[in-house]
């Protein structure tokens, strides 16, 4: 047992984790974060991208020594078919700006740089070290942890719960139910490596800039998911991620679906020559609002991954990860300073406070996608084969008059799906979205 | 009992890679950990520490991220953690780093207690000598107990230590006086995880470091580059041997058929052989 007791204790060294410590730690309170893995970032998977705002909010000078790979100054959007893909691509010198708005990242290095400054702050880091239980006293309050290192018990006013997407603590304790199949993905990643200039005249850029692409359609076969290449200084990471429940009735494997896509013509002389270094997989929440379990109660917060907060539709998670660990974070600094107990009651504040920002917005108004692109497995097989079949259709110059070619391109999609069929499909996609 | 056990951050040999270009050995991102021979020296160490009382020390001389690696062995249980960190010390071959290391213990005993046991592990894995661990027991007149694969008897008392010592050809049991320096060898026992305790007294402990001055090291010129005789000379990269492996077609073909288009692929590969080859009988 640590004799000490803490003002906090945090489960995890991910994002989340880390801007509730880093907060709490700042404002002066004890806090002692246990992390599973060897150094924080370790076991950690993520694209990734970083945005910039929900960083700059809690260490706003981050731009001065966090490792940054490059800013992102073009967007690539794809649907793809077996043999081509159907793009748009929006690049602006606007993203050259002083302080951009994203950038690419390694998480390894990045979660050890943001491990850094928390334990600059003050909070007291140990790794190698997981949580196993939450402690109870007699009236089912949560007052510690218990760990798997010999005579592991820790004691604190409030556990934070920053573990991730499959926290086993939360779940073993009841706290929320498990992962269901259909609100979480699987997505597998890899890192190709090359040489900086190679990469730089590959994707037209200049020092530091950077391009990512995220795409859909066949190459899911058929199923609810999307892929995405981001580049790095001198990598190029790659992956695909599908829902669990969809690997499961189809029969795919997430490491089949990341070899076609390297193999799409689309893709492979992007990753020519390169070194393939590494080979992750991970799980993403994608269930959205509905799926948000309890968040807090006597004694624990829940934050980031643990919580849902993933906007699937937009690949944002890190943000929502650090935006709901910093305000769990200050929510409990404003009870601390109120003398206020760190009950279910009084931390409905953090709910109340999160509910203002753009975490529950995005999440509310998009609450409908996720079933929607459940039902709607069109959206990943028929629709990229009509794009690409009428772009295809549309540049070939082969003595057909354009009017039959468009009469063709209309055709055929009313041949892949009826007149109600397309029009419904519009509607309730604009209705989920909006 | 003071038992203080010398280690070293080494590059994790495991994951260094060879630039493709430059054949020059990229440190750059190698994660480092404890020489893995070090820790064998550790736990033995701290079961002597369990049984007999008394307090466990580590030392290591390195740069100063080398303290991750001090506050690993104090997360594993060592009581005390001394850094020993100068730029003087570095480009030190084994000469100048068992000076340097001998010089930091005979400060130690100072300040915290004379050792009755020094410990090293059995040698490196980056550097490979196993020079170090003797250097330090002859500059400081230690009881000298190498390639130790068992400790039979310690009896502080007595100030005696009886060990079995893996030699060619059998195992020797040695008995000795303290204080003695031991270099421990691999696969002895395994290092203990730590408790929670310990991770927590890793985190917030001060780690002692010293620079050449407060390590109490006056003669410099004994030090680093310049109290180094050894000159490494070149480094390389020795080319790889083998190409890919090749796989030919063989089903159904008779044997020398086969063997004919084996040696036919390695002449394609290996012309000078064929050369040498077709010398060779004509001489016959
Ligand atoms: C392939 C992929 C691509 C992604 N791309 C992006 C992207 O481009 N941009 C983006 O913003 N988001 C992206 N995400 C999502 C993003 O990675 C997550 O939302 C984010 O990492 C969540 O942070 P977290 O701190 O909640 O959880 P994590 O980062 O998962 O951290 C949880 C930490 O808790 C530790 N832990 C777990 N259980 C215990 C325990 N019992 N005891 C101690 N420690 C424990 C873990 O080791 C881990 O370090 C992506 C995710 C994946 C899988």
């Amino acid at each position: 047992m640590i004799e000490q007791r803490f003002d906090a204790i945090v489960v995890g060294a991910g994002p989340s984790g880390n801007a509730a410590a880093y907060t709490m730690a700042t404002a002066g309170l004890k806090v002692l974060q246990l992390e599973r893995g060897e150094y924080p970032g370790s076991k950690n998977v993520q694209g990734a991208i970083l945005y910039a705002s929900a960083l700059e909010k809690i260490i706003p000078d981050f731009r001065d020594d966090a490792p940054l790979e490059r800013h992102v100054i073009e967007q690539r959007l794809w649907t793809m078919d077996d043999a081509s893909h159907v793009g748009v691509h929006y690049r602006s010198s606007d993203f050259n700006e002083e302080r951009p708005n994203r950038y690419t990242i390694l998480r390894a290095q990045f979660d050890k740089w943001f491990s850094r400054r928390v334990r600059d702050a003050g909070a007291i880091l140990l790794c190698e070290t997981t949580v196993t239980e939450l402690l109870r006293d007699p009236a089912g309050r949560v007052i510690g942890v218990r760990t798997d290192r010999d005579g592991g018990t820790a004691f604190a006013d409030i556990v934070v719960l920053g573990e991730g997407v499959n926290g086993l603590v939360g779940q073993r304790s009841g706290l929320r139910p498990e992962l269901k199949p259909d609100n979480v993905a699987l997505a597998v990643k890899e890192m190709h490596f090359l040489p900086r200039e190679t990469i730089e005249s590959r994707f037209n850029l200049k020092q530091d800039e950077g391009v990512v692409i995220e795409a859909m359609g066949t190459i899911t076969a058929g199923m609810t998911g999307t892929a995405f290449l981001y580049t790095n200084q001198e990598s190029i990471s790659i992956g695909i991620g599908c829902l669990v429940s969809d690997f499961a009735e189809n029969q795919q494997t997430p490491y089949g679906l990341l070899e076609a896509f390297k193999n799409h013509p689309s893709i492979k002389p992007l990753l020519e020559n390169a070194e393939c270094k590494e080979y992750v997989a991970h799980l993403i929440p994608e269930g959205g609002y509905n799926a948000i379990p309890e968040l807090y109660g006597d004694g624990w917060i829940v934050v980031g991954d643990a919580g849902q907060f993933v906007n699937a539709v937009h690949r944002e998670g890190s943000n929502l990860a650090m935006t709901t660990g910093r305000i769990a974070g200050e929510t409990i600094v404003a009870l601390k300073q109120r003398h206020q107990a760190m009950s279910k009651a009084n931390l409905a504040e953090y709910r109340r406070r999160l509910d203002e920002t753009f975490v529950m917005k995005d999440l509310k108004k998009y609450r409908k996608i996720p079933a929607f692109l459940h039902r709607n497995k069109q959206i990943f097989g028929l629709y990229p084969k009509l794009f690409a079949g009428a772009a295809q259709t549309w540049l070939r110059v082969d003595g057909i008059d354009k009017r039959t070619k468009e009469k063709e391109i209309l055709k055929s999609f009313r041949k892949g799906r009826t007149l109600p069929g397309l029009i419904g499909d519009a509607f309730n996609f604009a209705r989920s979205w909006r | 009992m003071h038992i203080v056990v010398c280690m070293k951050q080494v590059p994790d040999s495991a994951q260094i890679r060879v630039h493709p270009v430059t054949n020059t050995i990229m440190r750059q991102g190698v994660p480092t950990i404890i020489n893995p021979y070090d820790l064998f020296a550790l736990e033995e160490a701290m079961r002597l520490r369990d049984q007999f009382g008394g307090e466990v020390t580590v030392l290591t001389m390195g740069p100063p991220m080398a303290e991750d690696s001090l506050r690993k062995a104090l997360t594993f249980g060592a009581d005390r953690a001394v850094l020993l960190t100068d730029r003087t010390f570095a480009g030190s071959d084994t000469l100048a780093t068992s000076f340097a290391l001998a010089s930091a213990l005979s400060k130690i005993g100072e300040v915290f207690g004379p050792p009755s046991l020094v410990f090293t592990g059995k040698q490196t894995i980056d550097g490979d000598t196993a020079q170090v661990g003797p250097g330090i027991a002859k500059r400081l007149a230690l009881h000298q107990l190498t390639y130790v694969a068992r400790i039979v008897a310690l009896d502080p008392d007595a100030a005696t230590i009886t060990v079995e010592r893996r030699a060619e050809g059998g195992i020797q049991v040695l008995s000795t006086r303290l204080p003695a320096l031991i270099t421990m060898l691999e696969g002895v026992n395994e290092i203990r995880r730590g408790t929670l305790e310990s991770a927590y007294r890793a985190a917030c402990a001060e780690i002692v470091i010293w620079n050449a001055a407060a390590a109490g090291i006056g003669d410099l010129g004994k030090c680093g580059l310049r109290g180094s005789p050894t000159i490494v000379k070149k480094v390389f990269a020795p080319s790889p041997r083998a190409e890919k492996v090749q796989q030919l077609p063989t089903a159904d073909l008779p044997a020398e058929a086969v063997a004919e288009s084996v040696i036919r692929e390695i002449f394609k590969r290996q012309p000078a052989i064929e050369g040498d080859l077709v010398r060779f009988s004509a001489g016959q």
